[in-house]
């Protein structure tokens, strides 16, 4: 470890000990019940280091710079929300929540419970409000002892988003979760979000990460999904930060017995993006879809770690990642897939799928399958290539012009994973997005006034 | 509307082409046939504009225009058009987008407005009827797992949504059963025109039983050999292709 390094992690629990106080009374206990702990995990974890396997990509500390301003109130900005931004996909009609640099906006109210006792809204009030429906919940899944990072935000986590499907309830309309950065400071923001499908419930939830000012941002936002017995939650993640953000997102789901989780990342923008996905299939019969979509150029590093653990017999996993790298830009794919001794009968299935445009770009893809049980059905795969020139020709030939020809291929080549979200007008509006980020264009809504990136 | 002379072209410094000289009129059928190794696909994708083969020697010009100074998009919407001895598979790109954007590029090119959506589908499903086309096989990637037959028809149906000038057809017969022969070669002559011309490229004289050509060439290292009518291609499959070497090295 050297002296940047410790000067770094010092710095943070400096942080941590001098704001205390005004952390957590702008938060709720259950979640100040985490913290103690938490810094000392930090502690002795510090920030992935260069040994650590699963960061071997991402120098880690350097990002977390001492200049980047920290709040632990929510900062009064003069915000109207109906005059920034309006999401406008036609017929997507959702229930929206938002936050402004991680704490909830109340629009009107910190929590809305809607039909048939669904909740959305602030973390922190949820956890007032319903303590024992959020102690439940809040910080089983994260895994503080073994990343620094996610130790790092249950340290300084104050708000963020809760959701909350009560048994048997089907939301047919979905939930809109949209992340709004805005500062005219370089600021780091480490919110917190809890999503939790009591039996048999279903909901889909669309996430929009946004930054609204040129500032630097630094984002580490951990969320943790539970979906019980026979629950159905869909989840799609549109990253659409500019360019000089950086994003940390740990995402934990915890599958009960029938259940059914899906998550589909689209990163679209953003200067260094890494997700983490843990899921953990902890009873029979369940279902998890991994999708995610990555498209960088410039400068821009994108990286996936995902980790699938079949700790019960009789589950499906399928996990389908791809990335188009252009200029210089770099990606990272380690997906894990364990499967357990008493998981038989398990299906799991993963593939990394990277097309890169340049000679410069660079995917660095590291699939993994540990297998304990002995009568599984499993997969894995990675592929790093260029476009097809035969399928090029084959488009030119019918009269496509070059640049075309590529962009259709590329757009086939996303399709794959932007099929999978199954909203039409989601889906629809996403292809359209992706499309105009392979063109070049800023991948914005067209008739949206909000100035993303 | 096609004028080859003397064109010499290779692969990697190998000759394959030694001096083709062929012209063809609008509304002819001409058939290329010849033995494996003769050069009949490197003709075809010579003319189509593969940048992998190297022109050594020679010229080409279609409609009057040097080919060579057009890239191989600017030869399609010119009115060339090729049908692929093996179509290529392209994932992810439905065949609605593939050919709609081909078609809008040849319009354009024409100085013509897109086709609107529904008038798009409109001519679609007419020219699906033609080839006999299944109508599931247009909802899905292009050429993504169809069978070998329903890969030759979609070329023909490709064809019939662009309406070359001329078009030539790389042994488009083989691995189709009797039945899809029929059906591919009924859709070609359909889209025959007096204004229009075909090559048909093929090692054996039964899809010339369908698509009755106006001149048989034979093609044999590198070069034409031979021309005739129609029964030049009835005596090759009598005499073999022996018969053509024998004769050359005498």
């Amino acid at each position: 470890m050297n002296a940047t390094t410790i000067a770094q992690k010092e710095e943070f629990i400096n942080l941590y000990l001098d704001n205390l106080d005004l952390i957590t009374e702008n938060s709720a206990d259950v979640l100040n019940h985490a913290r103690q702990e938490a810094i000392e995990n930090f502690k002795l974890l510090g920030f992935p280091g260069p040994k650590n396997e699963k960061y071997k990509y991402l120098k880690v500390e350097p990002l977390f710079r001492s200049d980047f301003e920290k709040y632990f109130t929510p900062k009064c900005i003069n915000f109207n929300v109906d005059d920034i931004f309006r999401c406008d996909i036609p017929s997507l009609d959702t229930h929206l929540a938002l936050t402004l640099n991680g704490f909830y906006l109340n629009n009107p109210d910190f929590l809305m419970e809607i039909e048939h006792g669904v909740i959305i809204g602030s973390l922190a009030e949820a956890a007032k409000k319903y303590p024992n429906v959020v102690s439940k919940y809040y910080n089983t899944l994260a895994n503080n002892d073994e990343d620094g990072l996610v130790a790092l935000n249950t340290a300084f986590a104050q708000d963020g988003v809760f959701v909350y499907i009560p048994k048997g309830v089907v939301l047919e309309k979905p939930i809109q979760i949209i992340n709004l950065l805005m500062s005219d400071e370089n600021q780091l923001v480490q919110y917190r979000n809890l999503i939790v499908a009591e039996e048999n419930a279903q909901a889909n939830v669309v996430i929009c990460d946004h930054t609204l000012s040129p500032s630097q941002f630094l984002s580490n936002v951990v969320t943790e999904v539970f979906t019980n017995r026979g629950a159905n939650i869909d989840f799609v993640a549109m990253q659409n930060q500019h360019n000089d953000s950086i994003q940390f997102s740990h995402l934990f789901g915890n599958q009960e017995r029938d259940s059914v989780l899906s998550t589909n990342s689209v990163s679209l923008h953003g200067g260094v993006i890494r997700n983490n996905i843990h899921i953990l299939l902890n009873d029979e019969g369940c279902e998890n879809h991994t999708y995610g979509l990555a498209l960088a150029d410039r400068n821009q590093h994108n990286d996936m770690y995902s980790f699938i653990d079949h700790a019960k017999p009789n589950c499906n996993s399928n996990e389908l990642y791809k990335a188009i790298l252009d200029d210089q830009a770099t990606g990272a794919f380690n997906g894990r897939i364990l499967v357990r001794k008493d998981a038989q009968q398990t299906q799991a299935f993963q593939s990394n799928n990277n097309l890169l445009l340049t000679a410069d770009a660079r995917m660095h893809t590291k699939p993994q399958l540990e297998i304990y049980a002995d009568d599984v059905k499993c997969s894995h795969g990675a592929t790093v290539g260029q476009l097809d020139m035969d399928a090029k020709f084959y488009m030119q030939s019918r009269g496509i012009g070059e640049r075309e020809a590529k962009l259709l291929l590329m757009f086939g080549f996303a399709h794959d994973v932007v099929g999978k979200i199954k909203i039409d007008p989601l889906r629809i509006r996403i292809d359209e997005l992706v499309n105009k980020r392979l063109r070049g264009e800023l991948s914005r809504c067209h008739s949206c006034p909000m100035h993303c990136c | 509307m096609l004028k080859i002379k003397d064109l010499h072209a290779g692969i990697n410094g190998n000759k394959i082409l030694k001096g083709i000289n062929l012209e063809v009129k609008a509304g002819e059928i001409h058939a290329i046939m010849g033995p494996n190794g003769s050069g009949k696909s490197t003709l075809s994708a010579v003319l189509t504009g593969r940048d992998i083969f190297e022109v050594t020697h020679g010229e080409i010009q279609f409609n009057g225009k040097n080919i060579f100074d057009l890239s191989p998009e600017e030869r399609s919407r010119e009115g060339l058009f090729l049908s692929f001895q093996y179509p290529v598979e392209i994932p992810g790109v439905s065949m609605v987008n593939f050919m709609k954007t081909a078609l809008n590029e040849h319009r354009k090119h024409k100085g013509l407005d897109p086709l609107s959506a529904s008038d798009f589908l409109k001519l679609m499903r007419e020219r699906k009827e033609l080839v006999e086309i299944d109508a599931a096989l247009t909802n899905r990637a292009v050429n993504e797992g169809f069978s070998g037959g329903e890969k030759k028809k979609n070329e023909i149906f490709q064809m019939a949504m662009l309406e070359p000038k001329l078009a030539i057809l790389d042994e488009t017969d083989s691995g189709l059963d009797i039945d899809a022969l029929r059906i591919v070669a009924n859709g070609v002559n359909k889209l025959k025109t007096p204004d229009n011309a075909t090559i048909v490229i093929t090692h054996y004289q039964r899809l010339l039983d369908y698509i009755v050509p106006d001149f048989v060439h034979i093609l044999y290292n590198g070069r034409i050999v031979k021309t005739g009518g129609k029964e030049l291609a009835l005596e090759l499959e009598e005499k073999g292709y022996d018969w053509i070497k024998n004769t050359e090295e005498v």
